[in-house]
């Protein structure tokens, strides 16, 4: 039961990761149709933005803990964003109404040449961070087994949980929210009634790519090792998530990151840590074969 | 011209590029001397130097939609004169300094070529005489190309080196066009191609260990489990989007890494399999020694034993094997699957309208295309001699990819030119391996913006009209 409770609380901080990033994936498929194959990549930058900040801010003496959270919270936010600017500006603007497979391809080589570009300018080797954050509770420690819920997992689950809400509020009562769901639905139309579509876009790119540096940032303090190529398989496990939970749907998104972290810590709990992607990707199979359209998506019409 | 846009623009892309460098490139997160921990150095000249290089570069690029040649050739000369001695002071990366410098190149002889050209017209023009030039290529160097490869390995510039390229060259050509197969002909973006290669490769090394098969007797059947393999993966998830199969694609070629590391008693886990059993000619082994009653290649040919027999012969050997995947490809175009393959790529609604099964014939394609990638596969282990989970990771699948989206969806001879280009021209460059996958990357992207068809595309249309219906065009 405590071992259960354990893979519990693992489980929830791994999907609150995987929601961040999925909800990138889930909402750049609902307004341009393609799957941003790089998202998984601005993820890797944003980590890496976040312990460069660190780093700057220990060595520039700022060593208060909450002060410097944000502070890192911020700058990956920021910079990880001009990351997702350029990738739609440069890899995928120039694509719309081209062939089929073209985005799809360019977000592919986009994707190459980001880990590419991290490895060059910062190095192959693996990062490793000193852990700014320790401690946690501990309970349940009858049975010989102590489940601990350290206090950086209740970070990331509490601001995952805030990020929801601000975002499930920018979405669904702004401006840009309702320029963003008008596109999703009708692209040429919402042009037509003065939605400035390109900037649309570009601003769900934006977002896209700041929550993805917020799930970069949990990731560095969570686990105190990130590399250059943390964002392939990050990226496909969202993409699993986001896939779950029904495409284009965002409630979907963070409920299918919920379901992929639970089910990756309770299968490398009582199953099997090798294979712990294996499962991950035959569920991406399974949903792909019999719910398409995910648990909380809506069916994807094919129109001539 | 308007300046001052022009400059706001260019500016724009500068402030962009500022925030992009300033923390991956301007930071650098070093291992602390002597302790554990990184800590991090500066490096705000490079910083400084990205921002010059888009500003101009963005300048350059918004010039040259001017018809005039006259900004262009003004603005190269100002990169070459500027920004040359600026990039000497900075050795970090001496090949900004050449790229720098092939792109000042290419903007001014494209400004002087704009100047004789009276029309000034550049675009739908241009793309039709590269595509008739590719036509002529395939046609007219199609044999040549051939006769080449055949003498190869008899020249006297050949080296042992030389040949050794020439078999990875062609072992990628051949892999280029059993993708170009499913990619290029079918429409179905296969991001898993090595897994195939994988299966191609293992079963080869493992009928070899545990049953003693020869490589002849194994070849088919290497061919055979990869083709297996893909209308097992490809049954379900065909019937997706193409996006959806890409992504399958790629997580099924991560599970049979995945399987093939962990499962140690079946594949050697990370080990891999060595001493796998070298292929003979007719029976003959090369081998300087044979066993009793066995008679060696040298022996039966009564030559002086030489190592470099049996690496000319796996040169042949890959060269048949290559030469084989394209002639079939270009023959099963030309049946009814074939077309209904190009029809399903342009069009799958009006496909099944027209009573074509998609999921049967994407499946064909799917399965030929693997079946390809199996026969590579055991031609690869035969000649490694050893084989590895290593070997069969995700960036063979994107460097395949590249090859034939570089080359030109669908053009046999695209994916020969690109082969060439992005395996056997970085051999030469040993000093720039680093940036090797960079510029795949950038290559991919580059080619989706403005070549979408590929460097050398030309499509035959495989069935055409009488000449008065194809004069419209």
């Amino acid at each position: 039961m405590e071992y259960f409770l354990q893979q519990l609380i693992n489980g929830v901080t791994l999907g609150a990761i995987y929601g961040l990033i999925a909800i990138g994936y889930t909402m750049v498929y609902g307004i341009i149709g393609m799957i941003n194959f790089a998202h998984g990549e601005v993820y890797m930058i944003g980590a890496f933005i976040s312990i460069i900040t660190f780093i700057v801010l220990g060595l520039i003496g700022i060593t208060f803990i909450p002060l410097a959270l944000m502070v890192v919270l911020l700058s990956a936010m920021v910079f990880t964003a001009a990351y997702g600017w350029t990738i739609e500006r440069v890899a995928y603007g120039p694509l719309r109404g081209s062939f089929r497979l073209a985005p799809l391809i360019s977000a592919i080589g986009m994707s190459l040449f980001l880990q590419n570009y991290v490895q060059l300018v910062q190095g192959a080797r693996v990062k490793p961070m000193q852990p700014v954050i320790t401690g946690g509770f501990e309970f349940f420690q009858g049975s010989g087994f102590t489940v601990r819920l350290s206090y950086i997992q209740i970070i990331i689950v509490v601001l995952t949980i805030a990020l929801m809400v601000g975002f499930t509020f920018l979405i669904q009562r702004t401006a840009l929210g309702r320029a963003q769901r008008a596109c999703e639905q009708d692209m040429g139309m919402a042009a037509l009634v003065g939605i400035d579509v390109n900037r649309t876009i570009s601003l769900t790119f934006v977002m896209g790519a700041m929550l993805a540096a917020v799930a970069g940032m949990m990731v560095t303090l969570y686990y105190g090792v990130i590399d250059f190529f943390i964002g392939f398989l990050a990226g496909v496990k969202a993409f699993t998530a986001a896939v779950l939970g029904g495409i284009g749907s965002l409630p979907g998104a963070m409920l299918g990151g919920l379901l992929i972290g639970l089910i990756e810590a309770f299968w490398s709990a009582y199953f099997s840590v090798e294979y712990k992607d294996v499962a991950v990707f035959v569920i991406l199979v399974l949903t792909l074969i019999f719910k398409p359209t995910g648990l909380l998506g809506k069916p994807d019409i094919e129109k001539v | 011209m308007d300046v001052r846009a022009l400059l706001k623009d260019a500016g724009l892309a500068a402030f962009v590029a500022f925030m992009l460098a300033l923390p991956m490139i301007g930071f650098q997160t070093v291992d602390f001397s002597g302790g554990v921990g990184i800590t991090v150095v500066t490096r705000f000249g490079d910083v400084a130097i990205s921002v010059v290089l888009v500003f101009v570069g963005r300048l350059a690029l918004s010039l040259l939609q001017y018809p005039s040649w006259r900004p262009p050739l003004l603005m190269a000369s100002v990169v070459v004169v500027v920004g040359l001695p600026l990039l000497k002071t900075q050795a970090h990366y001496p090949v900004i300094t050449w790229l720098a410098v092939i792109a000042s190149a290419v903007i001014a002889v494209r400004s002087a070529w704009l100047h004789f050209d009276v029309s000034g017209v550049v675009g739908r023009d241009e793309n039709n005489r590269m595509g008739d030039a590719a036509a002529f290529i395939g046609r007219w160097f199609g044999p040549v190309f051939v006769l080449f490869a055949v003498i190869f390995p008899f020249l006297p510039t050949t080296s042992r080196y030389l040949l050794d390229l020439g078999i990875l060259v062609l072992t990628y050509v051949m892999l280029g066009w059993g993708l170009n197969v499913v990619v290029g002909l079918a429409g179905l973006l296969d991001l898993g191609y090595v897994a195939f290669y994988a299966v191609g490769a293992y079963s080869y090394a493992i009928i070899a260990r545990d049953f003693g098969l020869t490589f002849w007797a194994c070849l088919p059947l290497a061919g055979l489990f990869a083709a297996f393999f893909g209308v097992i993966l490809g049954f379900p998830v065909l019937r997706l989007r193409g996006d959806y199969l890409a992504i399958v694609t790629l997580g099924f070629g991560e599970i049979i890494r995945i399987v093939l590391l962990n499962w140690a008693s079946f594949s050697g886990g990370p080990n891999g399999i060595s001493s796998i059993p070298r292929p003979s000619f007719l029976g003959m082994p090369f081998h300087p020694n044979p066993p009793e009653g066995v008679t060696s290649f040298h022996q039966f040919f009564n030559i002086d034993f030489s190592a470099e027999h049996r690496i000319v012969f796996l040169y042949y050997l890959i060269l048949i094997l290559a030469l084989v995947t394209n002639s079939f490809t270009l023959r099963i175009r030309k049946l009814p699957i074939g077309r209904a393959w190009e029809a399903l790529r342009e069009d799958e609604i009006a496909c099944r309208a027209l009573g074509i099964n998609p999921t049967n014939t994407k499946l064909t394609a799917f399965a030929i295309g693997a079946m390809f990638a199996g026969f590579a596969g055991a031609f690869f282990a035969t000649r490694q001699g050893f084989i590895s989970p290593e070997s069969f990771s995700f960036i063979e699948s994107a460097v395949i990819l590249a090859i034939v989206v570089l080359g030109g969806m669908g053009s046999q001879i695209g994916v020969v030119l690109a082969a060439v280009l992005l395996i056997g021209v970085p051999e030469f460059f040993r000093e720039l391996a680093q940036f090797r996958m960079l510029a795949f990357g950038a290559a991919m992207v580059g080619i989706m913006i403005w070549r979408p068809r590929g460097l050398l595309a030309h499509r035959d249309p495989s069935i055409r009209l009488s000449d008065a219906a194809g004069a419209g065009r």
